[in-house]
């Protein structure tokens, strides 16, 4: 039986939903930079609470992983079934040590209660507050991207081992490859904007 | 069904591509870690773009693909631009 695919309908639907994730962040982006701009001061002190090396190891990760997803479609498209699937498993691996070091990274913020709606935050000024709840929002909303990335990359994962996806017939293994690379995307700006303009 | 014609990326290239965005970041730590004053929030960011256009072109084949994709990205990125220009605007003359 013969069935209809149309990979460039495909593409073309997965770029506007991820223009449209931009425009979500943008949005964000946006309210963060006025609230740094009224309260700079609260924010060139908040962000010198946040772990620079945490932040540094949590970019590598999402490079590394970023450039192993993009190799495993040069190698389903060279026909490298295995390699592609180790690519794939690394980059499942290393979103998983990501949120595992923000879990950890977190954790250790609210064991100290520094967390929205806490008592210790509520005796900070307005400033703290501001740079915690987005500091807690945007991570959080990225660290959902994530999850939802890893359990994208796993389907294909398993779509690949079935041999469902194959050299001429990939085009859920790159966009699951798009929007893994957008999860990067907007880490490459989250990670200044939080952990390094002090 | 064949659409439209895949290039296929060499291994080297993505590699090659995954140590300019390690080096880059080392030097956006390196940097913010020298006291520059509101300088260091421009380099941080022209850094962050240099990395992110790096990911879109390559990572993400907008150097390869059909130049739609291209001009929608870059479209959204200006949308982005002008919202916080407009934005600042208001906050910076009102």
């Amino acid at each position: 039986m013969e069935t209809h695919r149309d990979d460039t309908a495909s593409k073309i639907g997965m770029w506007l939903f991820l223009l449209t994730e931009m425009l979500l962040f943008g949005g964000l982006f946006i309210v963060y930079s006025i609230y740094r701009y009224k309260n700079q001061e609260a924010f060139h002190q908040a962000a010198h609470e946040l772990d620079v090396v945490v932040g540094t190891v949590n970019t590598a990760i999402l490079l590394i992983s970023s450039a192993t997803v993009a190799m495993s479609i040069s190698a389903i498209q060279l026909k490298n079934k295995k390699f592609a699937l180790f690519l794939l498993g690394t980059t499942i691996v290393l979103g998983l040590v990501f949120l595992v070091n923000k879990y950890f990274e977190w954790g250790i913020k609210i064991q100290h209660h520094i967390y929205p709606g806490s008592e210790v935050m509520a005796q900070r000024g307005q400033g703290d507050i501001l740079f915690f709840g987005l500091y807690y929002f945007m991570t959080g909303l990225h660290a959902l991207h994530i999850i939802i990335g890893l359990v994208f990359i796993a389907v294909v994962f398993a779509r690949i081992w079935n041999d469902k996806i194959s050299h001429d017939n990939f085009a859920l293994h790159e966009n699951a490859g798009l929007y893994w690379h957008l999860v990067d995307l907007i880490w490459i700006f989250l990670f200044p904007l939080f952990y390094l303009i002090t | 069904m064949e659409n439209e014609k895949h290039h296929i990326v060499s291994y080297s290239t993505y590699l090659l591509i995954l140590a300019l965005l390690l080096v880059l970041t080392v030097v956006s730590v390196a940097v913010t870690q020298i006291n520059l004053g509101t300088l260091t929030v421009t380099i941080a960011l022209f850094i962050a773009g240099i990395k992110s256009a790096l990911v879109l072109a390559i990572f993400m084949h907008l150097k390869f693909d059909n130049k739609m994709y291209a001009f929608m990205a870059i479209g959204v990125v200006l949308l982005i631009g002008i919202m916080i220009f407009i934005t600042f605007l208001d906050y910076l003359y009102r």
